[in-house]
């Protein structure tokens, strides 16, 4: 019954919140309050909330707020990354956070293989050519790209993601090299033909495409800096769908202005968007998307699914699908 | 040495200053080449010379005006496997062989393809100039693609880029559906997880990617035009790689303008290029490259070897590998 459903906080329908076409996952479990609308009495809504719902990092989840949420069970965040999340203090008051691992591979996968190719194959270019109201005689002769069939890609983190994306590739006859904390099992690496790389470095050496779709952690901060950057064939290109701050900006944009790499496709930078000022944004070899590796509509209805249906059985007291623990 | 070598003509691209000046070489190993604009400086000098035309890109343009200038012409070597551009009959009633260079230009071709698909579905342009616009403040959440993998892909004409078109949707999970003019072996058919639609108007309805790879022929003009495109799902993005009149513009401009389907991807129009004021350059949802299907260094230098090798043997009276004797096959 309505009066039953418990209470949850978002930031926001449309705008820079939850898409409204995939609300209904949530209202037919959940009243939902805004947080504009909450803080308007927070006194007032504070005590109903049960859980927070997060998507695209928001509303922030930091210790005023909680404060504000006595009864506060779960914060179920829209995404697999919980970087932004201090799990380790949430839990510590008593809040349980859940992620949606599994639902947002297929569709970053996708993304992925679309940015090497798009980047390969210089679509961006192609299209401007095409469409210039001032081209003359826009035949791309000089627009030539680098082959993707056959070529080498190296995957820096073969989690679910990095897996899917050797899967993609397997199909492009691509020579696919990986590097990992924990080695795949036997039968992983042959039903996508990639090669375990123990070091990073020969991997970065020997790929002509170079996929980094890891977790950030404090291990993998700034991981892809100035030395992998000058391992990398001169004839490279980096694709990163992980966190900006995996890939060293600075370094990267040194490293495409002299040439150490050829060109770099990015959904994710930090910040997120970039100042716009950024030298990134005017770099021809740059293609830079706006964090867009889930928005399908119908991942972005998974993803809330999830959400949904993690929250309410931490409310329910029942085994919570996809807990994330503070490590 | 140079002199022995025989004259080629060849396209500007090819010469002095030309975007593909690089890839001369491989020409050169058998023909001392001169390009058009220089042949053009002195065509009485030159042109009895020249035993073979090499063309990339349909230039230089094998038409009577240039070939009635070349005496000695032994052979057209045209880059490319598509043959629309060249009147085959023609040029053999002048005792000159044609050439194509089939082989080299599926996967290229097909990359491309799979490029133009998922930068449609995905919305990679526009997510592009969103994070370069100074506007920009705050990531867009209301920028939303369609999802590709297992999505249903209809392939018309599965020759070797169709089937190669396959082979790479199959890593997305895709369902993949193909109607072709003979079908392939059911072989060929498990290992690429492919379905074949004897009726054409079945793949329309059912696909949620149509992507069209057929040989320009009598049969295949206007292929896709205002009917194909109706029974088309609304949702459905097209994607064409084979020849520019395989589709109807003019239907296509409407069926985007009412949202009969919701996209198109076009690497090959009519003609190349569009009027700078054509509709197609303006609409959100055509994204359109300028027939780069093979334009990556590695196969460009494939096409021009295989040119080569196909006008070597003419020149030298050997059987031409990938000789074209009948214009429509």
């Amino acid at each position: 019954m309505e009066e039953e459903k418990p209470w949850a906080l978002i930031s926001e329908v449309g705008g820079d919140g939850l898409l409204e076409d995939v609300t209904d996952v949530l209202t037919r479990h959940f009243h939902i309050i805004s947080h504009r609308d909450f803080l308007q009495n927070p006194r007032l809504h504070g005590p109903r909330i049960r859980a927070v719902f997060q998507w695209n990092a928001q509303p922030v989840a930091e210790p005023a707020l909680l404060a504000l949420l006595p009864s506060l069970k779960v914060v179920a965040n829209g995404g697999v990354g919980v970087d932004h999340l201090d799990v380790g203090y949430i839990n510590s008051v008593g809040v349980k956070v859940t992620n949606t691992p599994a639902v947002v591979s297929s569709a970053t996968a996708d993304m992925a293989m679309g940015l090497l190719l798009a980047s390969a194959r210089r679509i961006v270019e192609g299209h401007q050519v095409a469409v210039d109201p001032k081209a003359a005689a826009p035949i791309a002769n000089n627009l030539l790209g680098v082959e993707v069939t056959g070529s080498t890609l190296g995957i820096i983190g073969m989690g679910d993601i990095g897996y899917k994306i050797a899967q993609r590739s397997k199909g492009f006859d691509m020579k696919i090299l990986y590097h990992n904390r924990k080695r795949r099992s036997v039968e992983d690496e042959r039903a996508v033909g990639a090669t375990y790389c123990p070091n990073v470095d020969e991997l970065l050496q020997g790929s002509d495409f170079v996929m980094v779709a890891v977790n950030l952690t404090p291990e993998t901060t700034g991981l892809i800096g100035h030395r992998e950057l000058l391992l990398m064939k001169p004839t490279a290109t980096l694709v990163n769908v992980s966190r900006g701050l995996v890939v060293d900006q600075d370094a990267l944009v040194k490293a495409l202005l002299c040439g150490s790499i050829r060109a770099a496709a990015l959904d994710v930078t930090h910040p997120e968007p970039l100042p716009r000022d950024h030298p990134l944004l005017s770099l021809p070899n740059v293609l830079i998307t706006p964090h867009v590796g889930t928005h399908t509509y119908a991942t972005t209805r998974r993803m809330v699914q999830m959400m949904a249906d993690s929250a309410l059985a931490v409310i329910q007291g029942q085994v919570v699908p996809n807990e994330v623990t503070a490590k | 040495m140079e002199e022995n070598k025989p004259w080629a003509l060849v396209a500007d691209v090819l010469g002095e200053g030309g975007h593909l000046q690089a890839l001369a070489h491989v020409l050169q190993q058998h023909f001392t080449i001169i390009c058009h604009r220089d042949f053009l400086k002195d065509p009485a000098l030159h042109g009895p010379k020249v035993q073979a035309l090499l063309m990339w890109k349909y230039l230089p343009a094998a038409e009577p005006a240039l070939l009635r200038l070349l005496p000695a012409l032994r052979v057209v070597s045209s880059g490319g496997v598509g043959i629309d551009h060249l009147d085959v009959a023609f040029i053999n009633s002048l005792g000159v062989k044609v050439a194509n260079t089939p082989g080299v230009v599926a996967d290229a071709t097909a990359d491309l393809a799979m490029t133009l698909l998922l930068a449609s579905a995905r919305q990679l342009l526009e997510g592009h100039r969103i994070a370069r616009d100074p506007m920009t403040l705050s990531l867009p959440q209301d920028l939303m693609g369609h999802e590709v993998t297992g999505a249903t892909l209809g392939i018309v004409g599965m020759g070797e880029v169709g089937y190669k078109v396959a082979q790479r949707s199959k890593g997305f999970d895709m369902e993949v559906m193909y109607h072709n003019r003979n079908r392939r072996s059911r072989e060929e058919e498990q290992a690429v997880g492919a379905t074949y639609c004897q009726s054409l108007d079945e793949l329309l309805r059912r696909s949620d990617f149509l992507v069209v790879a057929v040989k320009l022929t009598p049969d295949t003009v206007g292929l896709i035009g205002r009917r194909e495109l109706s029974l088309m799902k609304r949702s459905a993005t097209l994607v064409n790689v084979s020849r520019g009149v395989v589709v109807d513009q003019e239907a296509l401009v409407r069926a985007l303008r009412a949202g009969t389907i919701r996209a198109a991807a076009l690497d090959v129009t009519h003609p190349e290029p569009l009027p700078r004021d054509h509709p197609l350059l303006r609409l959100p949802n055509a994204l359109i490259t300028p027939h780069m299907g093979i334009n990556t260094y590695a196969t460009a230098r494939r096409i021009l070897q295989r040119v080569v090798d196909n006008a070597a043997a003419a020149v030298r009276g050997l059987p031409v590998p990938n000789e074209v004797t009948r214009p429509n096959l």
